[in-house]
């Protein structure tokens, strides 16, 4: 399980790293990171004040 | 970049600017490194902060004031309007910042003092030995570096990632982060002296919109949600609702999102060698979003007491307690006092916005004393008083300082 960032949406804000509870996220200049903690659990999905992450399954 | 200096900060915000000015004015040997290739952009904030407290900082300055403001309106979900002006709090109320501007004179104000600054600079890790944080490892222009301290100051934000590294959580639950759009529009047509905050359920559940004046009939009008509440219609989405409805003339010049920790105080912000401020301490205010000032405040906390530990050559939690305590007695203390606002405000209904704006509206704040508006509003909604019963009996000892803090 992983996500998507839709880097033609992202604003590069970062609250998906901050509400992300494993620590897979970063946040680097103008895009997001994802790394293989990543659980797909979903929150940053739900926090994105642009829709940019999407959910693999 | 040398290889070892008395303290690094990671974060060229107004927390990080304000600790290295203080460490470097204190005589340590201070590096402060930035992400960003520019200290200042892109903007994720709405700007605004309170004269008194930035006073104690920093000179205000014209190049970085884009609007002098006098008093806020608060208008409810049936367009009730409260207005609340300057003299209400005995303080001068506020200014909207170009923080572009801001944030790069705050780091100049750093670098005079002796601070070495690196930008387009990332921590990718920290460098740990006997439990105790050691330095960092950082990436510039594709290249790793270990960096080696006797004290890391983490101001690296809302996405920080410092304290996690350090084995501190920080990870905020949906239901803790208000997600935030805004844009700057011009052709604003707002009063340009004043705030104005729009409550309601459907414009901006457990949020609001805001907007600020920017000068020039310029305004950052934004919109926060409770991350809990955002999925299916976001704050672009709602924004965007808004601005059709309320602003259709104004003129969308550039666009700004972030999320606002409303947590409040987390456990602990300080580990053996490292010291959290700001944003990823989780410092902002959780019924304002307000960070700017308890950044600062919690930055010059930070830079003495790093001074003080490296003086006594001690760096531990032992040392380090010092910030921990003095930050939770001001700072820390009115952050509590706000959660519990939060928690309130965020479980109005509609009806009950409505209700409490009717019973102030008609209220003269401008010659009104704080404990009478919160008398007013006590006599209108008992449940209320119930509710934020604590701040009530904090109020009364004068123990709270309801200072103007919108950002």
């Amino acid at each position: 399980m992983s996500i998507s960032v839709n880097k033609y949406i992202c604003g590069y804000c970062g609250a998906c790293v901050g509400v992300c509870p494993t620590g897979a996220l970063e946040l680097v200049e103008t895009w997001i990171e994802v790394d293989n903690k990543c659980t797909g659990c979903g929150i940053c999905q739900k926090i994105c004040p642009l829709g940019a992450i999407e959910v693999n399954r | 970049m040398k290889d070892h200096y008395d303290v690094i900060i990671v974060g060229a915000g107004p927390g990080g600017s304000i600790a290295a000015k203080t460490a470097a004015k204190e005589g340590l040997d201070v590096l402060m490194i930035e992400k960003r290739q520019e200290i200042g952009d892109p903007v994720r904030c709405a700007e605004g902060v309170g004269k008194f407290h930035l006073k104690q900082h920093i000179e205000p300055d014209p190049r970085w004031i884009c609007a002098d403001v006098k008093g806020s309106c608060i208008i409810s979900p049936d367009g009730t309007k409260v207005e609340m002006a300057e003299e209400m709090s005995g303080g001068e109320v506020g200014y909207v910042l170009e923080r572009k501007i801001f944030d790069r004179a705050l780091a100049n104000e750093s670098a005079l003092a002796g601070a070495e600054i690196m930008v387009k600079t990332r921590a990718t890790d920290l460098i740990i030995e006997n439990d105790t944080v050691c330095g960092i490892k950082l990436m510039h222009l594709g290249k790793m570096y270990e960096v080696r301290s006797k004290i890391v100051i983490g101001a690296d934000g809302m996405e920080s990632k410092v304290g996690r590294w350090a084995g501190i959580e920080t990870a905020v639950k949906p239901s803790d982060m208000e997600t935030c759009a805004q844009y700057l529009v011009s052709n604003a047509n707002i009063d340009q002296e004043f705030c104005y905050f729009y409550l309601g359920n459907e414009i901006a559940p457990a949020g609001y919109v805001w907007m600020f004046p920017k000068g020039g009939n310029k305004a950052n009008v934004g919109i926060g949600i409770l991350g809990s509440k955002s999925g299916e219609d976001r704050p672009i989405d709602l924004l965007n609702d808004f601005m059709e409805k309320n602003m259709p003339d104004a003129k969308i010049i550039e666009m700004v999102i972030g999320g606002v920790p409303v947590c409040g105080t987390i456990d602990r912000t300080i580990a053996n060698g490292l010291m959290l401020v700001g944003d990823a301490a989780r410092q902002s205010d959780p019924i304002t979003g307000g960070g700017i000032i308890n950044a600062m405040d919690a930055g010059k906390i930070a830079g003495e007491i790093a001074a003080k530990a490296i003086r006594n050559g001690d760096c531990s939690t032992d040392t380090l307690q010092e910030y921990e305590e003095l930050w939770r007695k001001t700072i820390g203390k009115e952050i509590n006092n706000s959660l519990i606002v939060k928690e309130t405000f965020v479980k109005f209904t509609d009806e009950d916005l409505n209700s409490l704006a009717y019973s102030l509206k008609d209220i003269n704040f401008t010659s009104m004393s704080l404990l009478d508006l919160l008398k007013a509003l006590f006599k209108a909604n008992k449940k209320l008083l119930w509710d934020l019963r604590g701040i009530f009996k904090d109020f009364i000892k004068n123990d709270i300082d309801f200072k103007y803090k919108a950002e």
